[in-house]
């Protein structure tokens, strides 16, 4: 009876550009699935879409490795310390979100390219060239994904309550320990979240990786990459790369939400 | 080993003064209002919140003060916050042991250990339960296992029993007078009910504005208090003043007849149970009778408490029958009368 009534207060100004949106959203998924060549689907999975798909998702994986390693630290530093111009610090953080990838590729390659400000001595020093390399790839995905992570994750740790890490401090814990054993597990659902939406973005990571790293197969071409190619020269071969990569990333995203981030809405 | 404590804390416009000393075995009260600096002195005490001056000692140990600051992890103490803190992705067992494993104790050894205080505090069935499927009594309860497990010098418990409902109350406050009872170290609790540090400490400190303005023993402040705040904690109509014999002028007007004769400043209080009202000025036995107006009407469980504005104001608890006989409204004009043999007077 609520229910009934509530529906009929929806305000059509609100219903038709939400309706147009989600139908925005969902029909060229829809076309995607439409179009692809269901009966041929076998043949056109070739050898390199497995080499692209595993090359994505070995980077993707590595690059949220990175970005949990460093963007953990990152986000308490920013939401526990005491630190002057935390604030500043915030805005810069967020800067890879705005920038277009492209442009985040160039400067990766100004400061890490052979040439770069430490990349010259890298390459000098110890023989490491990260550009055009799977490394590289690794490095541009971590680049423009990081900061979702360190968003999310800075949230959480602002959201949690100091009291429990006081009360651990009480108990004779380190601050070390005290983060490990309290902190850390108090922000675990902001950590998956961030660590997911991380991932997914350097699943899908484009204009960063193509500038850094090029497009050298086995190597350094991704899925995005590989779509992008083969919708040049063979258009039923990126639906079918579209597909699979849709379907991973649907499928993980998925796993994951029914596991760690569903709350009780 | 004697806690000594000389805190000073300046906080903004806020300023702790506050000298503490606890004996090996002693509960001390620190009984206050909300914003006396209660919660600020057990934070220093703590490490939580460093001092401004002054010192914290145990023994020969400097925990704060002389160049010296000792973090909380690595202070001998144990505390128990009011909202208890439990970590909520530990299970009551986890919990416990958490002091022993943070101070390098083993994990088996830690784990039996916190199983023995969970039995200790009549918990054992319940240690694999995560907090939040303890109740309000239970929370409480490993709260007190867990700062107690480590084996501090140094016990402080903030408000213990404020988040609990009157009835688990009465039941959680006294298997902690039994557990503090036990406990060789030094305890502070620090809490607004009287009727918990009444029942619960040895000895009580009052604080106000950032200064202890009594201690004493439990009883001894019970029946003579020296502030407001205390006799209206206790329940009783206090008055400062001049004694010349057995009269005595009040700081804020009016004289009040006592029973034995004594000089110099005094406190006088008694109870508003002992107040009598009269709508005309009674004759005989009573000593001390003035006039007062109603200024408020209270209902209590089995008593009406009126509050009287006069030379001097004062507190009365009447029964129903003669709230009823006298029809009481505010602003009536009554007389009030004390005998008094019912007053009780020490120096001020």
């Amino acid at each position: 009876m609520t229910r009934h009534r509530v529906r009929g207060r929806l305000p059509v100004v609100l219903v038709v550009p939400a309706v147009i949106g989600l139908a925005f959203l969902l029909v060229p998924l829809a076309g995607l699935l439409i179009r692809t060549p269901w009966t041929s689907l076998s043949t056109l999975l070739s050898a390199e879409v497995g080499e692209a798909l595993r090359l994505s998702l070995i980077c993707a994986s590595l690059a949220t490795v990175l970005c949990l390693f460093l963007g953990i630290p990152l986000a308490w530093l920013l939401a526990r310390s005491g630190l002057p111009g935390r604030g500043f610090l915030r805005a810069l953080v967020t800067v890879p979100l705005v920038l277009p990838p492209v442009v985040g590729g160039v400067a990766l390659l100004l400061v890490l390219g052979r040439r770069g400000l430490i990349g010259e001595h890298l390459d000098a020093w110890f023989g490491i060239s990260l550009p055009f390399t799977t490394a590289g790839v690794v490095v541009a995905e971590a680049f423009v994904a990081m900061p979702f992570l360190v968003i999310s994750v800075e949230g959480a740790l602002r959201a949690a309550d100091p009291r429990f890490e006081e009360a651990a401090a009480t108990l004779g814990a380190s601050r070390w320990l005290t983060f490990r054993r309290v902190t850390l597990p108090s922000v675990l659902p902001g950590v998956v979240a961030g660590g997911v939406l991380c991932w997914a973005r350097a699943l899908g990571e484009f204009g960063a990786t193509i500038t850094f790293a090029g497009n050298f197969p086995g190597e350094t071409t991704t899925m995005p990459l590989a779509v992008y190619l083969a919708l040049e020269t063979d258009p039923d071969a990126a639906i079918v790369l579209s597909i699979v990569l849709l379907l991973v990333s649907v499928g993980v995203l998925a796993g994951l939400r029914d596991r760690w981030i569903s709350g009780p809405t | 080993m004697t806690l000594n404590a000389n805190l000073r804390v300046t906080r903004g416009t806020f300023d702790l003064d506050l000298d503490l000393a606890i004996a090996p075995g002693e509960v001390v009260a620190l009984l206050g209002p909300n914003g006396a600096g209660k919660s600020t002195a057990l934070r220093a005490l703590a490490g939580l919140s460093p001092l401004t001056s002054g010192s914290i000692a145990l023994g020969e140990s400097t925990w704060d003060g002389d160049g010296t600051f000792l973090h909380p992890e690595h202070r001998p103490i144990g505390v128990v916050f009011q909202d208890y803190l439990l970590f909520a992705h530990l299970t009551a067992l986890e919990n416990v042991a958490f002091g022993l494993r943070a101070r390098g104790t083993r994990r088996a050894e830690a784990r039996a250990e916190a199983a023995r205080w969970l039995d200790r505090v009549g918990l054992a069935e319940f240690a694999q339960r995560k907090p939040r499927a303890l109740s309000g009594g239970q929370a409480q309860r490993v709260a007190l296992a867990r700062a107690l497990a480590t084996g501090p010098s140094l016990l402080l418990l903030d408000e213990p029993l404020a988040a609990l409902d009157a009835s688990t109350r009465l039941q959680v406050r006294s298997e902690l007078g039994r557990h503090l009872a036990e406990f060789g170290g030094h305890t502070l609790l620090v809490t607004h009910d009287p009727l918990d540090a009444m029942v619960l400490a040895d000895r009580l400190v009052i604080l106000e504005h950032g200064r202890a303005v009594q201690q004493g023993p439990p009883a001894e402040v019970a029946r003579q208090p020296r502030t407001d705040y205390v006799a209206n904690l206790v329940g009783l109509n206090l008055y400062r003043g001049t004694a010349n014999g057995t009269a005595v002028d009040l700081a804020d007007g009016g004289v009040l007849t006592v029973a034995s004769p004594v000089t110099g400043a005094v406190h006088v209080a008694f109870p508003p149970t002992a107040v009598s009202l009269h709508v005309a000025r009674p004759d005989g036995s009573p000593r001390n009778t003035w006039q007062v107006t109603v200024a408020a009407i209270e209902q209590h469980a089995h008593t009406t408490r009126v509050r009287l504005d006069g030379a001097p104001s004062v507190l009365a608890d009447i029964t129903t029958a003669t709230l009823a006989d006298l029809r009481l409204r505010p602003g009536d004009t009554l007389w009030a009368a004390v005998k008094a043999t019912e007053t009780h007077t020490y120096p001020a």
